[in-house]
Formats: C-alpha cells, sequence, structure tokens
C-alpha cells in the first residue's frame, strides 16, 4: 500500500515509528494531486511549497524530541469557503477571485496549533450553493470513481480530495448536506457536527443559522481525531456552545452497548434507488448482528424539510451576501454605470448591481432573489416565518424520535452519484437531492456519512446516521463499530 | 401562485442585482416553480407554534464593550477595488 493511501491514523503512527517523515508524506500527497487533480480538479489552489516547509519544521521538531500536536505532519486539505490568512479564499467565486483575508478562520488556527500540514484549498459549489460542485466559477469537481459524474456538492472538492488519496483528512462545511452527500457520492466518511460544535468565526457564510464546519475523512477514526482538534468554544463567534469536547479519538473504539437504531418509515418511500435502500438495510443488519435493537420512527414532518430548507436557507444567503457590494473588498464592474443609473437608484447602487450580477453565477443569484423575494414586504409572514415554525415542527420530531432510539439510521442520498450536467438545468431537482440532509441543519442535530456499500457500477453508496445534538461521539462509535465489521471503507478508486 | 416578470423585476432591485431579459424570463419561470413547491407549506399547521430562528436559542452573548487593538487601515483596505489610502473610493452619491 502507497503512503497516500493510509488513514491519518496510520499516518501518525508511521510518522512516529519513524518509518517516514511528514516531508515524505506531503511529498507523495503533492504527487498524488499532481498527476491526477489535472482529471479530478478537487483543488482551487496547491500550498506546494508552504506545505513542505511546514512539514520539514514539524519533522525537525519530531527529531529533537520537541513537543508535536495531535496532527504533527499529517496533511490536511481545506474547503475554499475557510479564510486562510495571506492565501486566497476564493469561495469558488469570481467575487472573491484574488481575495486574500487578512485572519484565519479559528478552525485554520486550530489546524496549525495541531501540527497539520495544509496541502490546499479544495473546490466547491459557489459559495458553497448546490449539491454538485458544478457551480463553481473556476472549475468542475469530478467523482474520482466515475469522472463522468459528479461528486456531490458543496464540499465536491473536499470529498474528492479524499476518495482520491490527495489527501487523508479534509475540513468541509454542510448547510444542507454538504458534507454528508459528497461523502456518500464519494465513499469516504464524513460528519456535521451538531451547530456550536465547531467555531463559524472565519467561515464565510451562507446561511448563518445552518452552517457548519466539519471533518471528512477515510474513517470514523481519523474523523473523531480531526473533529476533536477543530471543535469547541470559540468567543470569537458567539453561537459556539461552550461545553467539554469528549476526547473522540480515544472514545471511538468503544463499542456501543444496548444500541438503539431507529429507521424513519417516511425514508423508504417512492422515489429511493432500490441498490441504495439495499445497501442501508443491509447496514442495519450489520448492527443487528452487532447486537443493536431496531425500531421505527417516524418524522412526520420530514416531507417539508427540502421547502423549509429552500426558504430558510435562501432568506439568510441574500442577507449575508449583501456584503458583496465592489466596495470593501471583492469585484467591482470595470463599466462606468453614470449613464445606466436611473435617478431612482442612483450611480452608487448602479455599481453595486452590476458588480453583482458580473460577478455571481446563476446559482447564487437565483438564491439572492429567491430571498429577497421570502423576506420581502408582503410575503414575510407566509413564506420566513412560516417556514420557521414548521423547523421547530421539524425538530420536535426528531425530539420525539431520540426518545425512543439513540440512532437513526438511513440512507444519504436517493441515488448513487449523478452525471455532470444531468440536474443543472432543473434547480428544484438539485434541490431534491438534498431530501434527506436538510433536516440535520434544521434541526441542529449533528449527522454522518459512511460508505456502507456499491451499486452495480462501482459506485459508492452512503449511509447516514444521525443524533441528537452533542452526540457526535456516539455517531462515531457507532460509525467505527460498522467500520470494523465491514470494509467498504477500505475500498479506494482506481484513477 | 405564479409570480410577474414585473415582481421579479423589482426584487432585482432589492437584491441589487442587474437582470438582463434573458435572464428576468428565466428567473421568473425558475422562481416561479420553487415557489409553488415550497407554498406545501401552507398545509401545515402552525397556529400554536413558535417560530425557530436558531437551532441553539441562546441570548445575552454579547461580549464586554472592551478597547481592543483593530485591524490596521492598510490591512483593512488591501483588498478593496478601489481606495487612496485613506478612504474606499465609490462613485458620486451627490450630483
Amino acid at each position: 500500500m502507497s503512503l497516500v493511501e493510509l488513514t491519518a491514523t496510520e499516518m501518525l503512527a508511521g510518522l512516529e515509528a519513524g518509518q517516514f517523515t511528514s516531508v515524505e508524506l506531503t511529498q507523495a500527497c503533492l504527487a498524488q494531486i499532481q498527476q491526477h487533480d489535472g482529471r479530478i480538479g478537487a483543488f482551487l489552489k496547491v500550498l506546494g511549497d508552504a506545505a513542505l516547509e511546514r512539514a520539514a519544521e514539524i519533522d525537525a521538531r519530531r527529531r529533537r524530541g520537541g513537543p508535536v500536536g495531535r496532527l504533527g505532519g499529517v496533511p490536511v486539505a481545506v474547503k475554499d469557503l475557510l479564510c486562510t490568512r495571506g492565501v486566497t479564499t476564493t469561495c469558488a467565486s469570481r467575487m472573491l477571485e484574488g481575495f486574500v483575508p487578512p485572519y484565519n478562520a479559528t478552525v485554520i488556527d486550530r489546524l496549525h496549533a495541531a501540527d497539520a500540514v495544509i496541502v490546499g484549498k479544495t473546490n466547491l459549489d459557489e459559495f458553497a450553493m448546490g449539491g454538485s460542485t458544478e457551480n463553481s466559477a473556476f472549475q468542475k469537481t469530478r467523482n474520482p470513481w466515475d469522472v463522468e459524474r459528479t461528486p456531490g456538492g458543496s464540499s465536491g472538492g473536499a470529498a474528492a480530495c479524499v476518495a482520491a488519496s490527495m489527501a487523508p483528512l479534509s475540513i468541509g462545511t454542510d448547510t444542507g448536506g454538504s458534507i454528508r452527500q459528497p461523502a456518500g457520492l464519494c465513499g469516504v466518511t464524513g460528519l456535521k457536527p451538531t451547530y456550536g460544535r465547531v467555531s463559524r468565526f472565519g467561515l464565510v457564510a451562507f446561511a448563518s443559522s445552518l452552517d457548519q464546519i466539519g471533518p471528512l475523512a477515510h474513517t470514523a477514526e481519523d474523523a473523531a481525531l480531526l473533529l476533536e482538534v477543530i471543535a469547541g468554544h470559540d468567543p470569537l463567534d458567539s453561537t459556539s456552545v461552550d461545553r467539554p469536547v469528549p476526547a473522540y479519538s480515544q472514545t471511538v473504539r468503544q463499542p456501543l452497548a444496548g444500541l438503539r437504531v431507529g429507521l424513519v418509515r417516511e425514508h423508504f418511500a417512492a422515489g429511493l434507488d432500490a441498490d441504495v435502500e439495499r445497501a442501508v438495510r443491509d447496514a442495519v443488519r450489520v448492527y443487528e448482528s452487532l447486537g443493536a435493537k431496531v425500531h421505527e420512527v417516524s418524522l412526520p414532518h420530514s416531507k417539508y424539510c427540502v421547502a423549509t430548507y429552500y426558504i430558510i436557507a435562501p432568506c439568510e444567503a441574500s442577507s449575508n451576501l449583501a456584503r458583496y457590494d465592489g466596495v470593501h473588498y471583492g469585484y467591482r464592474t470595470a463599466t462606468d454605470v453614470t449613464a445606466e443609473a436611473t435617478d431612482d437608484e442612483g450611480a452608487l447602487v448602479a455599481m453595486y448591481r452590476r458588480s453583482r450580477a458580473e460577478a455571481l453565477g446563476p446559482e447564487v443569484k437565483r438564491r439572492i432573489m429567491l430571498g429577497t423575494y421570502a423576506l420581502s414586504a408582503g410575503y414575510y409572514d407566509a413564506y420566513y416565518l412560516k417556514a420557521l415554525k414548521v423547523r421547530r415542527l421539524i425538530r420536535q420530531d426528531f425530539d420525539r424520535a431520540f426518545e425512543q432510539v439513540d440512532l437513526i439510521a438511513g440512507p444519504v442520498t436517493t441515488s448513487c452519484a449523478f452525471k455532470i450536467g444531468e440536474k443543472v438545468d432543473d434547480p428544484l431537482a438539485m434541490y431534491l437531492v438534498d431530501l434527506y440532509t436538510v433536516s440535520a441543519n434544521l434541526a441542529g442535530i449533528g449527522g454522518l456519512a459512511l460508505p456502507c456499500g456499491y451499486n452495480a457500477q462501482g459506485l459508492p453508496i452512503g449511509l447516514q446516521l444521525q443524533a441528537p445534538p452533542f452526540e457526535e461521539e456516539r455517531l462515531l462509535r457507532a460509525a467505527h463499530m460498522f467500520q470494523q465489521a465491514t470494509d467498504w471503507h477500505r475500498r479506494r478508486p482506481a484513477l | 401562485m405564479s409570480l410577474s416578470r414585473e415582481q421579479v423585476e423589482m426584487v432585482s432591485l432589492l437584491a441589487r442585482l442587474s437582470l438582463t431579459a434573458a435572464e428576468l424570463d428565466r428567473m421568473t419561470a425558475q422562481l416561479a416553480s420553487i415557489v409553488t413547491y415550497v407554498e406545501q407549506l401552507g398545509e401545515v399547521d402552525t397556529s400554536a407554534v413558535e417560530p425557530m430562528a436558531h437551532a441553539v436559542e441562546l441570548s445575552g452573548v454579547f461580549r464586554a464593550d472592551e478597547l481592543r487593538p483593530s485591524l490596521p487601515r492598510e490591512a483593512a483596505l488591501a483588498n478593496a477595488p478601489q481606495q487612496d489610502g485613506e478612504f474606499y473610493l465609490v462613485p458620486a452619491v451627490l450630483g
């Protein structure tokens, strides 16, 4: 097995045993990127020199017997939605092309403190809006299992780079399923933590009450390690929750006795691909063989999740993206707008409108328009307020379900990875891809996706586990139990 | 419900987006289809339900009002499309 195919935990063991150095590991990942990323398109920016310099510094410290952080020398990739001081942060948008933040996101600072080696910034749907990574202004990312297909989105680059062994770990973000959906479609393990578990400071906001940062990895054990590094209260984010961070990397190996697994009646309805249903039901039987008891539960408002999400998320996006006006940072039109300014709007507003029109992509414009409409006078109560009320009912459904079961298991997506271009002209069809994932964001609970099988074409199928708020430990332990009993997570695509 | 092209044009002004005629047509059709889809929420009885804006319902999260160093002016202006070393430059607001 080559170095790049090792898990992060195996890399750390090898580094500590002196079997290889961080420089060798980093070189191996950079070579893998160099060899394959021309076809996959996972990275928007590769930080080769900086990564090698950092790796050499960590190696020197380890040789001297000095203190080395929890990720000491392990390569990590970061979704290009997190601010990195001195390194361009584009959010895959022309609007932020060339934007160099003067500060780091808290998660980046924590990766540095843990001695991770950041190898690059990964591609995404523009401002994280999309489910296929086709909406990037710069490039499409392709699924390493079949390059004619999408990796899912919006963290498509983050999932594809792990699947293609370009980095053992990556950081993604999940507003409606953007970690779990691409993890499921690329055959890797991805965790959306409970809202508030990981600081969002320095994460470029899409929908602030839904966005959450989380790890992608080959295994639950690796995801546990990365979550442990990035989680915890941050005074710079008033929505980050001040409660202790469990030692996920230690507890992940403890199996869960007497586990009660819930299957949601509404999840197994028309529209679910037969291969996906079979793989998910087989996965549940694995849990039964490990001693779990399975119960049917109901989430009666789940049919309203996508509609609720596609009001709340665009409303928050329209407000968050109002900042891109071509004044403080970002793109400004080169056109002299004086002539086109009407008496009503004036030259300044004309400049805002033209700058935004030229720099933002169609999906981002669509969501800004939808949110602006839903928040406008006369429609606020009918759409936004209504959605907030249904959101509470969705949360209450989960609270009731979790009185009966410890975890909910189900599909991540209705089908395996879809073809590039297949849904691009039908926004509603693309939104329905998030059917099984948006509810966790609306309710603020944690969700984890892990590989549980492959269809006849060799495409990965994901299993989603959901748990009550702040029970990431339970999710990771349950995922690790499954990965001890199966080997789906060990498969790698032929590149 | 149907959405008129004029409504979409008005929303584009509120959203600070210039849309071409073709974009307006496309946006009108796409928004109408999405709005029709989300209107299924009307079926849900929410008369006795409190809205939930946030999964973590925090209050009183203001930090202490302390003087702290700010971003240096040069760094704050560094990404601006147009600036003069002291201020951001924008088209004239007053005629």
